[in-house]
């Protein structure tokens, strides 16, 4: 990377399918710009998403891993985002307590009529992400890109 | 004591009570005590030893015991208690297959901590109430108990036996502990130093498993580093920091589950503290969701497996106070 | 290894414009396993379904992968064209590189990389898809309605009259809901009861059609098709079989001071009551709060009057489990408490009055006889002023930022009414705007200013000083320029209304989702209105939003289409996408079961081949699938990863992780 070339961080964003999934596409439909960083990957729920997932990803190099789920109580599976809330909340502590930097997690909630706050989210996120530059504590090094 | 978990392992098995005892074995050096099941009087008599260094938890032990015929026995600590009473919790013991001795216990010690007193060349051990007789080599040494007990029974949480069918010595309570202290020292670091600590501790990690194989809520079937479902699956240790995602998701794994009993520490070839990691999680719950201690009770849900519609957001963990 | 097929659709200019279709087609034929690429201007048209269902022949494909919009959009279709080709709808994978990536990315270079990438998980999710069949679950053919109001009763009516079973719940010791409470309705001014109490009797007479009065939903567990639902019915006190309605007891009961609520307060009733006449069901219920009995034990008048020994001081809540395929939410409106809106004096003279409250004033069955009299005084009030938009259209936090959409046509009524019935009044209106969008709502509104000289005034009320048996309303008249000062005798206000307070706990129990006003939100603002977004939860009503009585009826019987359409299948297709323990690594621990809240997980105990030709007894989870909605909780909550996700499995998810990463 040249010292000119702006550092352009991979960032995997997990959104359930029911509220911030819908919430992305409705950002796309408003042509609402957010940076090509961040790439999508659809779960049925937020509670789906598996701790390992996250480590996995920044394994591979992912330089920030954000979840958006459906509004606590709006839950397309009722409870689903209650059990993901403390899940994440106790992950993301652990990482903290390893010294992964704090900003490189984060969980919003999203509903499917927020395509606003998906790409103002997302524009905020990419831009934190970027100023920590490259994750370099839980990356793999068998698998970094270099 | 000693003498008496002995005997009353001895009885069990001779008066009919129950088929086989779980307990404590010599290994080739006094204080490498290891887990074994006893089926006769005479294994009992020539093997059999509860002593300061019968650390090893064998509530785990039940699990396979109480599927064979008959009825078994297990001697279980304070600690070892809540993690039986966990197991059971997670429907993996069947408790009418199950005698439980209860021991009333003051410490189980640590022969690393022994040594590093300057006792080379140990021949015994030997207990006298708060003393301990080092036999060397060299000649004979005093240290005061205190001093040489395990990290865990250091900041000992409770002496309180959950469930027993009979009791050993007197019942004990559950005490204030000073246990989650090197957590908070490790909390008001910087992330830089966190770290730091945590790329000197894990990079020592040779991935043995044998916190996995010791820990009583590692108990899976099959463990989920072993499946290849899991898409995780794997056991080489090629980049020294790829143990973070072992360590962290064992950990998780164990959140809510792991009652603090310290054997992951105990056993570990590396001496990496990994009842941090788990005592961060313990200590977050208690902060977060209300003090919770597994394997206390029967009826408690655990932590992880309930939820309150006003819990607080993660990005708590950015507001919390600590460096950032 | 997976034969797949990658499809790029251009979607006309829409992804064609910012990504290099014919590029990113190239570059993902590169991907392992991917044996035909193409790109099309139209992949969802007949003609590239066509291709794509050749390709599938042609190259003996075993997975697609089609790079268009969201899987929202097109996923059913595409599965569809598979299916037809004789290739498992669910191995089927969409790249949203449309609202994902070309209409969110004006830089071409820009949008055909992260297309490529996009593509590329896909690819690699495909490549460890299987192929998946929906199962089936039986519907219960039996509908609860929640809310016996005009909404409620339409729908039941409607769905019983399909010859489904259909249960109404309604709070109150009655059905009907507010429209009893009305006097004439707009635009055509038939009187109310006329109209309703006839649809009231009809429920209550309808074999079909059950009615749990003074009843509320307990809770709700199960899902669309299968929901098993508890209701409370509250104890009244009185045995609804044996009472026969007389309404002795409630002239009897000797506590007398009882405000009652069916004419807002503005006169009194019993302890022991019938709301109004034609009741129904016409039975007496006692008001716990005020019965000197069930406080003190001390009377017992009603018991001793009643011929027919229906009276039970000792009756207790009763809980009823029912199970139902469908539910629908008509827990209508109220209007807001106006303690924030002390200008216009509503605490401080009891001639300032809400619209609901006039509406009783004017009604013949109301506290005056139908007579126009004022509260404080009862004398015949000769000026009156109408105050549109109180809490309505709302800014400052006070009320609703809403138009309660309702107000403006009963507002136009009153003053009609007035001024027809009692000519010598001056009847002032004060508005923001007059809204009449309705069939013949304008000509109604046209009417009361043109034929029946009220004076409609743009402008607000600043200002109600009750002084000297008067009402002193300072107001601005916007176009006149002017400050007026009417001495008034009465004051109307027109109140916005809101959902009733029941609705918002009620949604929680059948996980509905609401709007930031606490009305129930649709599945599609504009194509599924009567739906909400949870299956098998139906909306009537104002509980969705402001409506008049036709809007309403009109939505009820358009909920009761949707239930009558659920109802008739005998059978709903089950999600394939369904949690799945591996047997052989299910510690048995109960982790999944906690947190599914489909209740969709059981245990068993199996026998497994032990060691030395041992068996072993183990415990294991097995998930029901018809029950299971396919969240995923469970397979995060277990340690040993025993669990899994059709279609959305650990590994699926974990090889798009390392496309994106790589």
């Amino acid at each position: 990377m040249s010292v000119n070339e702006q550092f352009q961080p991979t960032i995997v964003a997990f959104c359930c399918n029911w509220c911030s999934y819908a919430g992305a596409d409705l950002s796309g439909t408003n042509r609402l710009q957010y940076p090509a960083n961040v790439k999508i990957i659809r779960i049925p729920c937020s509670c789906r998403l598996n701790p390992m997932f996250i480590l996995r990803a920044f394994q591979r190099g992912a330089d920030g891993v954000i979840l958006c789920g459906c509004h606590p109580g709006d839950c397309h599976y009722t409870t689903g985002n209650y059990y993901a809330r403390r899940r994440m909340t106790l992950l993301f502590s652990m990482l903290d307590f390893m010294g992964i930097e704090r900003g490189r997690t984060r969980v919003e909630w999203v509903s499917a009529a927020e395509g606003a706050k998906f790409a103002a989210t997302m524009n905020e996120f990419v831009e934190t992400i970027t100023k920590l530059g490259p994750n370099r504590r839980l990356e793999d090094l068998r698998c970094s890109k270099e | 004591m000693q003498q008496r978990v002995k005997e009353k392992a001895l009885e069990l098995l001779r008066n009919g009570t129950v088929d086989r005892v779980i307990g404590w074995k010599t290994g080739e050096f006094f204080y490498d005590l290891t887990p074994a099941v006893f089926e006769t009087a005479e294994e009992i008599e020539k093997d059999f030893v509860f002593s300061g260094f019968s650390g090893a938890n064998l509530s785990k032990y039940a699990i396979a015991q109480s599927r064979a015929a008959g009825k078994t026995a297990i001697f279980l600590k304070p600690c070892d208690s809540y993690s039986f009473q966990q197991l059971l919790k997670e429907h993996r013991i069947l408790r009418e297959n199950i005698y439980i001795v209860g021991i009333a216990c003051e410490g189980m010690l640590d022969m690393e901590k022994i040594r590093a007193a300057g006792c080379e060349g140990v021949v015994s051990v030997k207990e006298n109430g708060e003393e301990l007789i080092v036999e060397t080599l060299y000649g004979d040494r005093t240290l005061s108990r205190k001093d040489c007990l395990l990290e865990r029974c250091a900041v000992c949480k409770s002496k309180k036996v959950v469930i027993f069918d009979e009791m050993l010595g007197e019942q004990g309570d559950e005490q204030e502990t000073a246990r989650f202290d090197r957590v908070a020292e490790l909390e008001a670091m910087t992330p830089e130093e966190r770290f730091a600590f945590w790329r000197g501790e894990l990079s020592r990690c040779i991935r043995c498993n044998a916190c996995r194989n010791v820990c009583p809520a590692c108990s899976c079937e099959k463990c989920v580093f072993d499946n290849d479902k899991s898409g995780v699956r794997n056991k080489a240790a090629a980049d020294p920091f790829e143990e973070n995602l072992f360590h962290i998701i064992r950990a998780f794994h164990v959140a809510g589950r792991c009652t603090d009993c310290g054997e992951c520490s105990r056993v570990c070839p590396q001496n990496i503290p990994l009842h941090l990691l788990n005592r961060k999680f313990i200590k977050d719950i208690n902060e977060l969701y209300g003090t919770y201690q597994a394997g206390a009770d029967m009826e408690t849900k655990s932590p992880l497996t309930d939820f309150t519609t006003d819990d607080c957001e993660p990005s708590i963990v950015h507001e919390r106070g600590g460096v950032k | 290894m997976q034969r797949i097929g990658v499809f790029v659709c251009w979607c006309g200019s829409n992804i064609a414009a910012t990504v290099d279709v014919e590029k990113v087609s190239q570059v993902l034929a590169q991907e392992p396993g991917v044996v035909f690429s193409t790109n099309y201007q139209y992949m969802c048209s007949q003609a590239g379904q066509e291709m794509i269902q050749e390709s599938i022949h042609k190259y003996n494909l075993t997975g697609v992968v089609i790079c268009s919009c969201s899987p929202r959009m097109h996923e059913a279709t595409f599965r569809k064209t598979c299916e037809k080709a004789g290739l498992n709808g669910h191995m089927v994978e969409i790249a949203n590189i449309r609202e994902q990536c070309s209409w969110i990315h004006k830089d071409k270079d820009v949008g055909t990389e992260k297309a490529v990438v996009l593509g590329r998980a896909a690819i690699a999710k495909v490549h460890l898809n299987a192929p998946l069949t929906a199962g089936q679950s039986p519907v219960k053919k039996r509908a609860l309605v929640i809310g016996g109001g005009i909404a409620g009763i339409q729908t039941a009516l409607d769905i019983a009259d399909a010859g489904f079973d259909v249960d109404i719940v309604e709070k109150q010791p009655t059905i009907g809901g507010k429209m009893t409470q009305i006097d004439k309705t707009f635009p055509t001014l038939d009187c109310a009861a006329c109209i309703l109490t006839p649809k009231m009797v009809d429920a209550a007479q309808n074999e079909k059609i059950h009615i749990y009065s003074y009843a509320e939903v307990e809770s709700v567990k199960g899902f669309v098709g299968n929901f098993n639902v508890t209701i409370k019915k509250k104890a009244r006190y009185v045995d609804e079989t044996k009472c026969t309605g007389c309404g002795l007891c409630t002239e009897k009961c000797p506590q007398k001071k009882v405000p009652n609520a069916f004419n807002l307060g503005l006169d009194n009733r019993r302890a022991i009551y019938i709301p109004f006449a034609q009741a129904v069901p016409k039975v007496a219920t006692i008001d716990a709060d005020y019965c000197t009995m069930l406080k003190s034990g001390k009377c017992g008048v009603c018991s001793k009057v009643c011929t027919a020994g229906a009276i039970d001081y000792k009756q207790k809540d009763e809980l009823i489990e029912q199970e139902y395929g469908a539910i629908v939410v008509a827990t209508g409106f109220n209007p807001i408490k106006l303690d924030k809106y002390d200008e216009f004096a509503y605490s401080q003279s009891p001639d300032v009055v809400t619209s609901l409250e006039f509406e009783r004033l004017m009604n013949a069955a109301g506290p005056t006889g139908g007579t126009l009299l004022r509260p404080s005084d009862g004398t015949h009030p000769h000026t009156i002023v109408f105050v549109q938009c109180v809490g309505s259209r709302c800014d400052d936090g006070r009320g609703k930022s809403y138009c309660s959409k309702i107000c403006c046509m009963y507002t136009a009524k009153h003053a009609m009414l007035c001024r027809e019935k009692y000519p010598d009044t001056d009847v002032y209106v004060f508005y923001i705007d007059v809204r009449t969008p309705g069939k013949n709502f304008d000509e109604f509104y046209r009417r009361a200013v043109e034929e029946y000289g009220v004076h409609y005034v743009k402008g607000m009320v600043g200002k109600v000083v009750p002084q000297d048996g008067k009402l002193k309303v300072q107001a601005s008249d916007l176009l006149g320029d002017r400050q007026l000062h009417i001495d008034a005798d009465m004051v109307v206000l027109a109140a916005a209304i809101e959902p009733d307070e029941t609705a918002r706990p009620l949604a929680t129990k059948l996980t509905a989702s609401m709007d930031t006003n606490d009305f129930f939100t649709e599945a599609h603002p504009k194509l599924r209105p009567v739906e909400s977004p949870t299956a098998g939860i139906f909306l009537s009503g104002a509980c969705q939003g402001p409506k008049d009585i036709p809007e309403t009826v009109a939505q009820a019987s358009a909920a009761a289409a949707k239930v009558i359409g659920l109802l008739c299948k005998d059978s709903l297709t089950c999600n394939p996408c369904t949690a799945q323990p591996d047997e052989l690594m299910c510690n048995g621990c109960s982790s999944c079961e906690k947190v599914c809240p489909y209740g969709a997980i059981t245990y068993a105990d199996k026998e497994f081949r032990g060691p030395n030709r041992t068996t072993l007894i183990r415990r294991m989870a097995q998930v029901n699938p018809a029950v299971c909605q396919g969240c995923g909780a469970c397979t995060v909550a277990c340690p040993s990863g025993a669990m899994d996700l059709k279609g959305f499995s650990n590994k699926q998810i974990m090889a798009e992780v390392d496309a994106i990463c790589r």
